[in-house]
């Protein structure tokens, strides 16, 4: 079965994170595995990528069950392009790992939790089964319990209690609506959900199940009122660890939102009305926060849940172009968001700190790494040509056209609360004068590393600013793209035909 | 029976709820426990329960003659069971640690992660 193919990204992070344990006692040889191990990754993911944008939406059907009775991994332009993009953060993670995290960490399964991180995000993207969708989001929590409280600091232990209930919440909250939605229709097939929802007499429960589906995936993906987990513990493990986090771990419950909202609970007046009201008050919420914080990566970690909002409310409109820019913004936040937290952790392997107050200088004493930080900080804002600015014009378009002048209003007022954001960053980390910062006694400055360990460092940051920029001036491909992305999700048509092709076509 | 049922669930839910509130770390394990099992009886519930109706189909037959017993629920249950009791370890584990380190099982004490720093 040729089909197979989507499902390779998945068996390699599986194959490698086996391997990983393998090599248990040598670091050497973990450390050479996972960048080999991610490189192939990152290579088959763009086969896959290629492969469904030139011949459409492939499916597999796991155990050659036909659809609604097995599980189905559904490989439609959405999932891909999603697989694609971990497999790009994961590829820079992990090289950016290498030096960044500490040897005590990485001596007890680091990257093979990675990797099984790695392999739950494409699962959760690629399965087309709600209850498979739950297992991959189990996956992929179990391992970031793991990597969040890896190491064991006081300030690590305290977030990971914090993230593991209100995550331990969310799935059993998602389970609930689960069962509730099996009970009504007997299948947990996507496609054939998405059938069989509209006939049922019972329209009052169903509503009840979307909003217990929001309300899990909301937690997940940290939209108002249900965030508190995500500033209080993001910035507590390993910067490598928080910028995976950052970059994809919310974006899987925005990913799982949209899906389930535009392929079986579709076109409520009062659900779309929750979304936006929820989105907006994202928005304020997360630049409010951020603007008052001190340390920089909290500063970014609020700075996701403002961007979280500009998503959403791009699924609340619920018209093509707003979809269109959701998908932008989402192909365009993965990279951006996972960069600025491996910027954090470089800023503080040269300066021993996080604290706004204490940085400064680093202009003056690094100003080439201060260039390369500045395209994804400005990236994040969107000044013009670079990637940030290209989805918010479709958000606004759409906003407009639905005549929606509260959410038209909460993104510029996002927009320009994260320009804020980011002036106050640059100026305050760049430019000001330094302050003297007590050092850790084992801390290894950037100055005392070798110079592999630098391009180590520097790498990843300088490939997903590449990246970043490719999304900016080539913004053409990535609206295609995104449009394409939308049209198909508008339809659910397609996606249905999809799932159930391979059964027509065998009898 | 369904009622006996449906009322233990909605119990399991509150108790489960009510002990994840408490300040406490051992209660917030009880919590997570019993609403896990809350969540796995709602499942079981919802899978409509028939008994003594095995879900085979007669040699003679080509499909159900009768109402049978859905398997499908059992099996997401079970799924179910083992990931949570995955978790559970954890969490125990991961609590038992932390009381180690901060000295302390109240978790209003576990607020130096929004302390500015």
């Amino acid at each position: 079965m040729s089909n197979l193919a989507i499902l390779s990204p998945l068996l390699i992070h599986l194959l490698f994170s086996i391997l990983l344990m393998f090599a248990w006692r040598s670091l050497k040889w973990q450390k050479s595995l996972t960048i080999i191990g991610n490189s192939i990754a990152l290579a088959a993911s763009i086969w896959v990528f290629i492969l469904v944008y030139e011949h459409g939406t492939q499916t597999v059907q796991s155990g050659n069950w036909q659809a609604p009775f097995g599980i189905t991994f559904v490989g439609d332009m959405l999932a891909v392009t999603l697989v694609l993009l971990t497999c790009i953060s994961g590829f820079a993670v992990a090289i950016f790992s290498v030096v960044s995290v500490i040897k005590a960490r990485l001596k007890f399964g680091y990257f093979s939790v990675f990797h099984f991180l790695l392999m739950g995000l494409i699962g959760a993207f690629l399965t087309g089964d709600i209850f498979n969708l739950y297992v991959w989001f189990e996956i992929i929590i179990i391992s970031s319990f793991v990597l969040i409280s890896l190491g064991g600091e006081k300030n690590q232990l305290e977030g990971a209690v914090k993230y593991f209930t209100l995550n331990f919440l969310a799935s059993m909250i998602f389970l609930t609506a689960l069962g509730v939605l099996y009970g009504l229709t007997g299948t947990l097939n996507m496609a054939d959900l998405s059938q069989k929802i509209v006939l049922l007499e019972n329209q009052a429960l169903v509503e009840i199940c979307a909003v217990l589906f929001l309300v899990g995936f909301g937690i997940k993906s940290a939209v108002f009122p249900l965030y508190f987990w995500l500033p209080a513990s993001y910035h507590t493990p390993p910067s490598a660890v928080s910028a995976i986090f950052a970059g994809l771990l919310t974006k899987v419950g925005v990913y799982a939102l949209i899906r389930v909202f535009t392929l079986i609970f579709v076109g409520d007046l009062f659900l779309e009305t929750l979304l936006l009201s929820i989105a907006i008050l994202s928005i304020f919420s997360g630049g409010i926060g951020a603007l008052i914080q001190n340390n920089i990566r909290k500063v970014f970690s609020y700075l996701i849940i403002c961007h979280i909002g500009f998503m959403i409310g791009g699924l609340g409109l619920f018209t093509t172009v707003a979809i269109a820019g959701t998908i932008f913004y989402l192909i365009h936040d993965i990279i951006v968001k996972t960069n600025l937290f491996l910027i954090s952790g470089l800023i503080y392997r040269l300066r021993s700190t996080s604290s706004l107050q204490k940085l400064g200088g680093l202009y003056d004493q690094y100003p080439k790494i201060s260039l390369l930080l500045a395209i994804p900080l400005f990236s994040l804002v969107g000044i013009p040509p670079l990637s940030g600015f290209w989805p918010k014009i479709s958000l606004i378009l759409a906003g407009f056209e639905q005549q929606n002048y509260w959410f038209v209003g909460a993104v510029i007022f996002g927009s320009l609360i994260t320009l804020v954001v980011i002036a106050k960053v640059w100026s305050e980390a760049f430019w000001k004068e330094p302050k003297p910062v007590k050092k850790w006694k084992k801390f290894v400055d950037f100055s005392q590393l070798k110079q592999i360990q630098k391009a180590q460092l520097i790498f990843p940051i300088a490939f997903l600013s590449v990246v970043s920029l490719y999304i900016g001036f080539g913004a053409e491909h990535i609206q295609q793209l995104s449009e394409r992305i939308a049209n198909e999700l508008m339809d659910n048509q397609q996606y249905i035909d999809a799932v159930f092709k391979t059964r027509t076509d065998a009898r | 029976m369904e009622i006996l049922l449906a009322v233990i669930t909605g119990l399991l839910y509150a108790a489960g709820i009510y002990m994840m509130l408490r300040r406490s770390l051992v209660k917030l394990i009880l919590g997570i426990i019993l609403l896990g099992n809350g969540v796995n009886l709602l499942i079981f519930l919802l899978g409509r329960i028939t008994k003594g109706k095995p879900p085979i189909i007669p040699e003679e037959a080509k499909v159900f003659q009768e109402i049978y017993a859905d398997p499908v629920p059992q099996a997401l249950i079970l799924t179910a069971i083992v990931i949570s009791f995955g978790l559970q370890a954890f969490a125990i584990i991961l609590v038992k640690r932390t009381y180690k380190v901060l000295g302390t099982d109240d978790l209003d004490q576990l607020n130096t992660t929004d302390e500015d720093s």
